[in-house]
């Protein structure tokens, strides 16, 4: 099984080196080579530098017919436009994008992205943590539509035009 | 015309004063405090200092109501989570976008947005244009950029010098349609016979342009 993770921060790491032990044949990206200093030196997958928003990066990175695609950079908008580049251009089989606005996880998981919100993850386990009641908001929004084409839109391609 | 612009770069900041000036309703958005203030100083009131890319705020500058929302920041992921937003959250009917990089103007257009406005493409076209490296231009792209004009120049030792047009392998899902010959435009007929220095304009998908170009260039030119 084959990983793609975007953001080599705290949580790309750790995902990365977790995957990595579990088997999967893992890639990770970062702008910064520096991030890559996160990863224990026991991991045996690839590091590779360069702009996960950037599709010949991410082509270079595999992402085409991956099995797992992650987006977990610090910007909400890299990772969105980064899963939708994985699952929409490159046809990625199941794509995360990690977006910190509640408001923005919950529209993005309507246009086909699953889509992992920490305000919402960390409000329900303080919340959980202080024994009080906790709202329905969940850490992971799954995607309503699934593998489609958001906004219903089709890549129709016009029907040939006449020869001359 | 209500239009939202988001983005108060130079390019959001002419925006708007023209928009304004041309008589329509304008919000201009723009995350940095700083920079706001100093647009709103000088153009009043439709600065507003919030992200764009939120939701919340796309709201409070009444982007249920926009007929077009504008974004021209300088981030590309910027400008696509702007427009789809407005689209998705707001139905706007408009959506545009400025995409720096050139690649990503097909998935934009995949993911959505209405028009997409590449200056990185634009200038890349003005250059070719003056100085025709390629001899195959692209003069325009149509409707959701399925489809684009393309100009070819016949050169000496092009395979379609002396053919007629009847002749020539046309691609599927391309079309020839007229010729320009000594500066006069003309239609291209089947019996047309093509001549060095025409310059042959072709309508067609993206994806057909290498075959033309085998046709009408030939191979010996790089791409």
């Amino acid at each position: 099984m084959k990983a793609v993770i975007v953001g080599c921060g705290r949580v790309g790491a750790k995902l990365a080196d977790a995957l990595d032990r579990a088997g999967w044949q893992v890639v990770i990206v970062d702008r910064l080579t520096a991030a890559f200093d996160r990863l224990p030196s026991t991991f045996g997958g690839t590091a590779l530098r360069g702009d996960g928003t950037d599709e010949d990066t991410l082509r270079r990175a595999g992402a085409e017919g991956a099995d797992l695609f992650l987006a977990l950079t610090e910007g909400d908008n890299r990772n969105i436009m980064a899963a939708q580049m994985a699952q929409e251009a490159l046809g990625a089989a199941r794509t995360v994008a990690k977006i910190n606005d509640p408001l923005r996880a919950e529209a993005y998981a309507h246009l086909g992205i699953a889509t992992l919100c920490r305000t919402n993850l960390m409000e329900t386990a303080v919340l959980a943590f202080l024994g009080q009641a906790t709202g329905n908001q969940p850490g992971i929004y799954a995607p309503v539509h699934g593998h489609a084409h958001p906004l219903g839109l089709d890549a129709a391609v016009p029907s040939s035009a006449p020869e001359a | 015309m209500f239009v939202l612009v988001v983005g108060g770069g130079k390019v959001g900041y002419y925006l708007t004063k023209e928009l304004i000036d041309a008589g329509h309703e304008c919000v201009l958005m723009e995350k940095d405090r700083g920079r706001a203030e100093a647009i709103r100083d000088e153009i009043g009131s439709v600065v507003i200092a919030q992200d764009g890319c939120e939701g919340k705020y796309l709201h409070e500058a009444g982007a249920n109501r926009a007929d077009v929302v504008a974004a021209v920041t300088g981030d590309d992921e910027d400008n696509l989570v702007i427009c789809q937003m407005a689209k998705h959250h707001f139905s706007v009917p408009r959506t545009i976008a400025r995409v720096n990089n050139p690649k990503n103007e097909q998935l934009f257009r995949h993911l959505g947005v209405d028009e997409i406005i590449s200056p990185t493409r634009m200038i890349l076209g003005s250059i070719e244009q003056d100085i025709p490296v390629h001899e195959l231009l692209h003069l325009a792209a149509l409707g959701e950029g399925e489809l684009e004009i393309i100009e070819a120049h016949l050169q000496p030792g092009s395979p379609a010098v002396g053919k007629v047009a009847a002749d020539l392998h046309v691609p599927s899902g391309c079309s020839l349609f007229g010729v320009i010959r000594n500066g006069a435009p003309a239609p291209l007929r089947a019996d047309t016979v093509l001549a060095d220095g025409d310059k042959v304009i072709a309508i067609g998908r993206p994806d057909c342009e290498l075959e033309l170009r085998l046709q009408l260039i030939g191979d010996s030119v790089e791409a």
